[in-house]
């Protein structure tokens, strides 16, 4: 199998869909779904064997050449079977889900392209490429985010998403250029760690935190975290693809992989000085933010996506303790467990007639059995209940923090106790008590285009640690699974059983929120500082450009120049064009005594 | 008697020039501003006669080239004149005056 159909062939499907097939909804609905499932299988036939794909030279000019290659290590072939598996099932749901979508197409369409850009993240051979992919799946979240343009939300989300993460990307594109400068290449396998021990560790910590602004942005990190909760404007398949599992992880698989380049272990960490401490600060302030901002969210989509900022939070925390093995585990897990979750949110929503507050919903788990039971599971994996693959990934995170840092271990601990809280939350107002509204007391189970994917997704929920060669890891990683007795394990079930407590005793069997706390319900009231922010300073700079373009240039310049014109006019009207005749003759006697004295006596 | 040389012929031709230029600069009717650019006419007229009679060719006659031109001045004086005076009539029909400091249309 020739790795680059991987890139080809959704890429075709993108363009066959977007010229010919605009008109035919449900060719291009097959024709995407075909397109991904057959990557999937191509996918699935390059695990575990050794393959090589001839790169292809693009830029060749002294000091930089550039090629566009593949990256085939097990790193990249266990994050290709997560995309392309859960890209998959994401698209059978959306047969289901956007089944009388108007512009179903162009949402096809669309997938199709995200697929083809995510697969070029993932493969990528060097920063370069890996860079124009990663602007390619900005767009196509973009596109995605905006699906129903037509309500203002959405446009704005759309909008807000690629602006956020542009911020972010300039700074990667910035690292990009100097680690180029440093290190002479830009190839993932040609990097030699070595010369960063050269280097003062502030310029080395510089160049590592200026690529994790990139992170920041794609993975929603603090402070750029705003646009992913706003992004749930999207289609909900689009929410479990795109800002759930893989997107939004991209940027912890590209830390992974720029660690892995770099060569940076524990041991070698200290080459560039702070930069993994503030990487792991970030993610766990981020991960108990969100987690806080979740417990008072109303919109079933808008929990887990905060709940997805809190464990990119987790995963950015384990790489910022230089495990990356342990982010990029936590990753795979959480790919296929929070895709159910919003699958299964999209599946709720759907039957509710595209209601998404759960206060509104209530006594679904009767009405959906299946919905309700896989989003339950997904649920015990995303709160870490032993035996679920949620546990052993988060198991491993927690033991990382326990080993090199107790602040962020408590960190980490209450932000589990909190996710079980507010997820239980949900499924308690949700799921449980009285429908509190006619379309969750009419709702149904969904067609199986849309609970098979559930189904599926729900075993990898507990099946996915125990499937060691799909784990997108450094060659020779083996995560701990299994359970014992220690620090870690009870502080972690500690954390569940308080969360799962607390959601019992407040929740059960409620009809309104008991619990009021504008903090949280206002998300830290991060728009409104961004708002404010923004405010000053734009208007600041505007007053400035407005007093530059009004006095210096249109002023001073433009009118300046125009005035003096009329002035030197006027002083010509007044005094040479008097209207004597004889003022006149005067002149034109003066002129041609000139013209005289000019030619004949001073030309020589 | 001595002959005038060309220098003499030259500074009569251009005093009388400079007053035909001073009256058309200094004087106020029109009638007077047009007589003294016929001064003006007649100062040229005279150099170029003046210097066919000093440039004589090979053959010991005058050069008849500048006396050519001076036959074109007085025609073409001729038709100025009767031109410049019907302009000056009608003139005075339109604005009863051949003053010119009463004739600023032109003013900026």
């Amino acid at each position: 199998m020739n790795p680059w159909l991987l890139l080809i062939i959704p890429i075709t499907s993108a363009v066959i869909i977007q010229l010919g097939l605009k008109r035919n909804a449900t060719a291009s609905a097959l024709l995407s779904t075909l397109s991904v499932a057959s990557t999937f299988i191509i996918a699935y036939l390059l695990l575990g064997k050794e393959v090589s794909a001839a790169p292809i030279e693009w830029i060749d000019i002294a000091g930089l050449k550039l090629d566009i290659g593949l990256q085939l290590d097990s790193l990249s072939k266990g994050m290709m079977i997560v995309v392309t598996a859960i890209g998959m099932l994401v698209h059978v749901f959306s047969l289901g889900y956007m089944k009388d979508d108007e512009a179903k197409a162009r949402y096809f369409g669309c997938l199709s392209l995200f697929m083809f850009s995510m697969t070029g993240i993932v493969l990528a051979s060097n920063f370069v490429m890996m860079f124009i992919f990663w602007e390619l799946v900005g767009l196509s979240s973009y596109l995605l985010i905006g699906h129903w343009y037509h309500k203002d939300s959405a446009a704005d989300a759309a909008k807000k998403a690629f602006l956020t993460n542009r911020i972010g990307d300039f700074g990667f594109m910035i690292g990009i250029l100097m680690l180029w400068g440093i290190m002479g290449t830009v190839v993932f396998a040609d990097m030699d760690g070595g010369k960063l021990s050269l280097l003062c560790t502030c310029l080395t910590g510089m160049v590592v935190l200026l690529i994790f602004c990139g992170a920041v942005g794609k993975s929603a990190q603090l402070p750029l975290h705003v646009w992913l909760p706003d992004a749930m404007e999207g289609p909900t398949p689009v929410s479990a693809l795109i800002h759930a599992a893989t997107m939004v992880a991209a940027g912890v698989y590209m830390m992974a992989r720029l660690f892995l380049s770099l060569g940076i272990t524990p041991d070698t960490a200290e080459l560039i000085g702070s930069a993994p401490q503030v990487i792991a600060w970030i993610g766990a302030i981020t991960s108990l933010l969100a987690a806080l901002m979740a417990t008072q969210q109303n919109d079933i989509k808008k929990i887990l996506a905060y709940s997805t900022l809190s464990q990119l939070g987790y995963m950015v925390m384990a790489v910022g303790l230089v495990d990356a093995n342990a982010g990029m585990f936590h990753l795979y897990t959480h790919a296929w467990f929070k895709a159910l979750l919003f699958l299964g949110s999209g599946a709720v929503i759907y039957a509710c007639h595209h209601e998404q507050d759960i206060w509104k919903m209530g006594g679904l788990f009767g009405k959906m059995k299946i919905t309700a039971i896989t989003f339950i599971i997904g649920t015990m994996a995303l709160t870490a209940v032993p035996g679920t693959s949620g546990f052993f990934s988060k198991e491993g995170i927690l033991h990382a923090a326990h080993e090199s840092n107790q602040a962020l271990f408590y960190i980490a601990v209450i932000v589990a106790a909190l996710t079980t809280f507010y997820m239980f939350r949900l499924i308690f107002v949700a799921f449980f008590g009285k429908a509190k509204n006619e379309h969750a007391e009419h709702a149904k189970e969904v067609a199986p285009v849309m609970w098979i994917p559930l189904a599926l997704l729900a075993v990898m929920a507990f099946a996915s640690p125990f499937l060691g060669k799909l784990i997108p890891a450094t060659e020779g990683y083996h995560p701990h699974l299994g359970f014992e007795i220690n620090v870690v394990t009870i502080a972690s079930l500690l954390a569940f059983a308080v969360g799962f407590i607390a959601a019992l005793i407040l929740y059960k069997g409620k009809t309104s929120d008991p619990v009021n706390i504008p903090l949280f319900r206002n998300k830290f009231y991060f728009d409104e500082l961004y708002a404010w922010i923004i405010k000053i300073f734009q208007d600041a700079l505007a007053a400035i450009i407005h007093f530059f373009d009004a006095f210096i240039i249109n002023a001073m310049i433009i009118g300046g120049l125009s005035r003096s014109a009329v002035g030197i006019g006027n002083i010509f009207r007044r005094y040479a064009q008097s209207g004597s005749i004889s003022g006149y003759a005067f002149l034109m006697a003066v002129g041609a005594l000139l013209v005289i004295y000019f030619t004949v006596f001073a030309s020589k | 008697m001595p002959t005038p040389s060309l220098n003499e012929y030259l500074i009569i031709s251009g005093l009388l020039f400079a007053i035909g230029l001073g009256g058309v600069i200094i004087r106020r009717n029109i009638i007077v501003i047009f007589m003294c650019l016929e001064l003006m006419l007649a100062a040229a007229s005279l150099t170029l006669v003046a210097f066919s009679r000093f440039s004589v060719t090979d053959k010991g006659l005058p050069d008849y080239d500048g006396q050519m031109l001076v036959f074109f001045i007085i025609t073409v004086a001729a038709a100025e004149v009767a031109v410049g005076l019907a302009i000056i009539v009608s003139l005075y029909r339109a604005r009863q005056t051949i003053h010119t400091d009463e004739l600023t249309s032109l003013r900026g």
